[in-house]
């Protein structure tokens, strides 16, 4: 209750000089409607992109950012590298001259250092941190789910601006890795001051690094407020004041655009995008996501071992009805199992096709007769799959056209995705993945790989020749040569059809025609530095 | 009460004849509730005999006819009188077999809370004591929660679906019906007719169940008609949130949820008419619950 | 009157106690891991599951959780969110104030309308302005709330672009949460402006979240004038030629209001109820619409605490009327 009280009065100073500035006519102020509460603001700590959105892309950067836009990795805070040539040393020279953030809570006495970067990844990594468990229940879900802990050696302060990063094997990804949010760099001088002070728990609620922005105040639920950082090592931000009013409900959230409440929205309801476009009074930016949406066969289990029988459910399976009936339109049907903006999309492939009356006869090939099968259907929506419920509802009305009875089962989500991990589970499930770092080993090891089978590979699918494609390309760091092993490895997956890959969705973001210099990003983040207001 | 009981003793067929005829009359003159009463029929004989009445089948999805208004709309189509969701199906029979859902519930939630409340309510009422002090402590830590979010938090653990809902309602529901059943009978309990079966040597499970409780149905029959439409209103926001009857079961409720989307694009109907149905049936039973109240309580009678 | 109070705290203690034990164990009932929940998509490794359950306490015995809880709770202290790493405590009385707010508005909406509309009902007992305000009445009281909060935004926002959709204040204001409540806060701010917008962003909420309480007290206004009325005193008074504006106002009114009270007092259980609905509806950054996300997060510690300080709240008013109750009608002390 005492840090609380406290934290009033220190959000209410902030809030009086903020409300000043706000009062000077000259201050822009922007305002993105945004889908949820941040679960807080450490970075590391949380796996929702809303979290990063609050944190990670406007008070922190990271030693590498992704360039505005795409997947493409470029210097952040640290402004040039090396690579050992075994791969496994990774030594960064930071960016001399960077500031941390002044706020009403902290004032920094120096400049972004080594030590701060130590502290950002030893704090997620080190047991014996002060900060590994610095609040109750702390989990560094992505430090671990990047596998992290087991790729690290060392970490070794070479001197105040360089940083040596030691890797205990080839890792082809790792520099994308570094540019996640999770990988954010923190001020080790203003984590000293809250240890000192037993307020630890403020890293969490009041977040202080070196981005375009700088935290102001944050009531609960409904409004996050950040200005402008003057001393942004990149320069000086054309807006003077963020705001993220959280707005829950795609419909309202359309509703406060159309009325100029706020000048940009994440997920629409697709129901409303032909409305947005037709506004004159906004614009409509749109994108592949990173994302794909499947229908996982249980690859182990009769007769879903066949090849044949899982070509025939993938060809009476109609996807443009889906793409239809649960995004409006407002997706793409998927034939491979990684997005087409990703590097090393095989084009080339053909997907299964839609005939009922061959699938029909494929079945009746392979002898299975009077076949009647559950899909799993998501209890969540996802942007990869907006309504699984619908879907499943839309597949089982195709499959009944080719004389297979299918039954809809669904359960709570974690019991979800802790039951369709199991080996002897019966039906197909309905699922997706979202890209974390534009590397389709992020999809393609990750979803389909043997050591994945009882885990994140839902087709419990091990094939031999496909791992081994897979594995030879995580080790490889020549890109060309990793996409030439990509390009082959959807050759095999599509030939033995372990999902029938349901859509890519597109990635819709609504905003005021005024709004200047937004960036969609292909990861789903919604980052503000560099957008201006001309309205 | 005071007058029902007097005759409950000799009660033979004409008497109960007569009662019920003076029932009617009371009932009867109550205009709101005999329409009530009317619209309510209505729905039962819509519910029984949806698969007749309904055009098309509550799942059955028209690929060609999505979001299609209602017919008195331009654009609405004949078959469609009104109008489609977002997969094609039918709003009109998507609401004629909601109607059963809708009855369903309110008369399982009625008879759970009803028969248990009845239990517990005549067993408190009728040994006080322990037995009484522990039923009705543990009633009041029912009703310390609100009920929509005690319900919500049962939902959860039984897991959504409308066998889930039923049950968290009833549950939540059941203190009313102990309290009154227990006022009642501790009421009842010391009077004349019941010490003479006492002394007749009538057992206590016939003294509670076959002397006491008949006398003590009036407040109850009041009690459970508006059970009967609370549970409709609570099953139906349940099923907005989530919780409720799962799609594509055509629950109102269930219904209005999946169209919340469509607030803000112009296809009211999705969003209008499910919610009138659950408006229309929950005032009918209420109408008809003013009604039996007026016609059971002889002190309301007067004024 | 002493012993009256402590008989009834006595029995809210025992009653407190129990409400402990049904939100611990129902918790504990939950299907679904919340520790799971925490990676999503991303599969967990079963040693990180474990300790991370071990960090939060789930490996005790479920009597040794308990009584740890128990002895929380006595030093105020009702846990830690699971998803936030938030004190329930710190959330909680972050989200209170707006509940209340919106809560006391929609009882002030429902006794000014409601009780003037009783008494009207009640002196032109039989007639059209009767039957319309009483039927009226029983559409509000049949109202699903959650459906009405629908067709108001289509109709008030949308179409006549009359109050705006969410929210309790337009984002142009900034002031330091003084008090919590936005009405008050908007004044002290001095901004121009800001009341009024505070204002508008709560009419609908007010509206929807009162209808109920409204048809209840009209209603209940109604059948206690009525019985007040036909009273002797009453119509002694009417007899020796009172003005009828004073016999109503003066004998009957006050009268009438002993079981409005207890029946305003009823509706605060039917108001946070009403809050889970509405505050969804409004994205009203309230207790109602935290506790519907932490219910589908399945945030343990959440509902857990939240639940007990609702409860808690519910029985402090249900007592807070029975002694007020008391205190109007002394025949009911004993």
């Amino acid at each position: 209750m005492k840090t609380y009280k406290k934290l009033i009065a220190a959000t209410a100073l902030a809030m009086l000089t903020g409300g000043l500035m706000a009062g000077g006519a000259a201050a822009k102020t922007f305002v993105y409607c945004s889908e949820a509460s941040p679960e807080g603001f450490d970075p590391g700590l949380y796996t929702g992109g809303n979290t990063y959105d609050a944190s990670a892309h406007t008070v922190y950067n990271r030693l590498l950012e992704f360039k505005a836009g795409t997947t493409e990795t470029q210097p952040g805070l640290a402004e040039s590298w090396t690579i050992s040539d075994d791969g496994l040393q990774y030594t960064f020279k930071i960016r001399p001259g960077v500031k941390f953030q002044t706020t009403e809570f902290f004032t920094p006495t120096r400049e972004l250092n080594a030590d701060d970067v130590i502290f950002s990844y030893e704090r997620q990594w080190k047991e014996d941190s002060p900060w590994n468990k610095y609040v109750t229940g702390t989990s560094w879900e992505y430090f671990a789910g990047m596998g992290f802990p087991e790729l690290l050696q060392s970490i070794e302060k070479v001197d105040d601006m360089t940083v040596k990063f030691t890797l205990k094997r080839k890792e082809a990804p790792f520099l994308a890795n570094v540019a996640m949010p999770f990988a954010s760099i923190m001020s080790k001088e203003y984590a000293d001051k809250l240890q000192a002070e037993g307020k630890m728990n403020q890293l969490n609620q009041m977040p202080l690094g070196t981005g375009p922005f700088s935290f102001v105040a944050y009531q609960q639920d409904a409004v996050i407020r950040f200005k402008a950082n003057p001393d942004y090592w990149n320069g000086k931000q054309k807006i003077d004041d963020l705001v993220f009013a959280i707005t829950t409900d795609a419909s309202v959230r359309y509703q406060k655009l159309k009325a100029g409440e706020c000048h940009l929205m994440p997920y629409p309801n697709p129901s409303d995008v032909a409305a947005m476009k037709a506004d004159p009074e906004l614009k409509v930016m749109e994108q592949e996501g990173l994302n794909v949406a499947y229908l996982a066969y249980n690859t182990l289990i009769a007769p879903f071992d066949k090849v044949e029988v899982r070509h025939a459910l993938n060809m009476a399976i109609n996807k443009k009805a889906i793409v239809d009936g649960v995004f409006q339109g407002l997706a793409t049907p998927a034939k491979n199992p990684i997005p087409p903006t990703m590097w090393s999309y095989n084009d080339a492939i053909e997907d299964d096709k839609y005939d009922p009356e061959a699938a029909k006869k494929m079945l009746a090939d392979a002898g299975v007769k009077d076949l009647s099968m559950k899909i799993w259907a998501m209890p969540v929506s996802r942007p990869y799959m907006l309504n699984a419920r619908r879907a499943a509802e839309l597949m089982q009305s195709d499959l009944a056209k080719i004389g297979v009875k299918a039954e809809i089962v669904s359960y709570e989500w974690a019991e979800y995705l802790n039951k369709s991990k199991a080996k002897d589970r019966d039906g197909a499930a309905i699922l997706g993945w979202t890209g974390d770092n534009g590397d389709p080993d992020n999809f393609l090891d990750t979803l389909l790989g043997c050591e994945a089978v009882g885990g994140n590979n839902r087709a419990q699918w091990c094939n031999k020749e496909f791992d081994a494609l897979v594995k030879k390309a995580k080790v490889t760091t020549d890109v060309a040569e990793r996409t030439k092993l990509y390009e082959e490895a959807q050759v095999v997956f599509k030939k033995e059809a372990p999902w029938n890959t349901l859509d890519h969705s597109l990635s819709i973001v609504p905003m005021r025609k005024g709004v200047e210099g937004f960036h969609q990003s292909p990861l789903g983040d919604f980052a503000f530095d560099g957008v201006d207001i001309t309205e | 009460m005071a007058q029902t009981n007097i005759q409950s003793g000799t009660s033979t067929d004409s008497s109960l004849r007569r009662q019920l005829a003076e029932f009617w009359y009371y009932f009867s003159e109550n205009r709101g509730a005999v329409i009530g009463l009317a619209v309510f029929i209505l729905l039962i004989i819509t519910a029984i005999f949806a698969p007749w009445i309904a055009p098309h089948g509550p799942a059955d999805q028209y690929r060609d006819a999505v979001l299609l208004p209602p017919i008195f709309q331009e654009g609405g189509r004949a078959g469609y009188l009104l109008g489609t969701d977002a997969v094609g199906r039918d709003i009109l029979s998507r609401l004629i077999y909601g109607a059963r859902y809708s009855l369903f519930i309110g008369i399982v939630v009625t008879c759970i809370a009803l028969v248990g409340g009845i239990f517990l309510g005549v067993i408190a009422g009728y040994f006080r004591g322990w037995v009484d002090t522990v039923i009705m402590r543990l009633m009041d830590v029912i009703l310390a929660f609100p009920s929509l979010l005690l319900a919500l938090v049962l939902v959860a653990i039984i897991g959504p679906g409308l066998t889930g809902a039923m049950i968290s309602i009833a549950l939540v529901y059941q203190p009313h019906f102990v309290r009154l059943t227990r006022a009642a009978v501790m009421a009842e309990k010391t009077r004349d007719y019941v010490v003479a079966a006492k002394v007749a040597g009538a057992g206590p499970l016939r003294l509670m169940f076959k002397t006491i409780l008949p006398n003590c149905m009036a407040p109850l029959i009041v009690q459970a008609t508006l059970s009967f439409s609370n549970a409709i209103l609570d099953a139906a926001a349940l099923g907005f949130l989530g919780y409720g009857a799962q799609p594509p079961a055509s629950e109102w409720g269930t219904m209005l949820a999946d169209a919340r989307e469509f607030i803000a694009s112009g296809q009211w109907w999705v969003v209008t008419l499910p919610g009138l149905a659950i408006l229309i049936t929950v005032l009918a039973i209420n109408l008809v619950g003013d009604g039996l109240r007026d016609a059971l309580d002889p002190k309301l009678k007067r004024s | 009157m002493f012993r009256f109070i402590m008989g009834r705290v006595a029995v809210m203690a025992l009653t407190f106690v129990g409400v402990s034990i049904i939100a611990f164990s129902f918790i504990r009932m939950l299907p679904g891991d919340p520790v799971a929940l925490l990676s999503g998509e991303r599969v967990m490794s079963p040693e990180r599951h474990a300790a991370i359950s071990r960090d939060l306490g789930f490996d005790q015995p479920i009597i040794v959780q308990y009584f740890d809880y128990l002895r929380g709770i006595l030093h105020g202290d009702f846990g830690t969110s699971i998803v936030t790493k938030q004190p329930v405590v710190e959330q909680f009385f972050n989200l209170f104030p707006a509940t209340l707010e919106l809560s006391i508005c929609a009882i002030l909406f429902a006794v000014l309308l409601g009780i003037p509309a009783g008494v009207f009902a009640a002196i032109k007992r039989g007639s059209f302005l009767d039957q319309s305000i009483m039927g009226t009445a029983l559409i509000g009281f049949s109202m699903p709330i959650f459906w009405w909060g629908l067709l108001l935004i289509m109709l008030v926002s949308n179409t006549l672009h009359w109050t705006p959709v969410s929210g309790r204040i337009s984002l142009m204001f900034f002031f330091p949460p003084v008090t919590g409540f936005m009405l008050i806060d908007s004044l002290i701010s001095g901004q121009s402006g800001a009341f009024k917008s505070a204002v508008s962003h709560l009419i609908l909420p007010t509206i929807v979240l009162g209808t109920i309480p409204l048809a209840v007290i009209a209603r209940q206004t109604r059948s206690a004038m009525l019985e007040v009325l036909s009273e002797d005193y009453v119509r002694t008074a009417r007899a020796k030629g009172l003005a009828p504006l004073r016999v109503i106002g003066i004998h009957a009114l006050r009268n009438a209001m002993i079981p409005v009270v207890t029946t305003i007092g009823l509706q605060v259980g039917v108001m946070l109820a009403g809050a889970i609905l509405t505050e969804t509806i409004f994205s009203w950054p309230g207790i109602g619409k935290w506790l519907v996300d932490s219910v589908s997060r399945r945030d343990y510690a959440v509902i857990q605490g939240a639940l007990l300080i609702i409860a808690a709240t519910i029985m402090l008013v249900n007592l807070a009327v029975d002694l007020l109750y008391g205190l109007i009608n002394p025949r009911i002390r004993h």
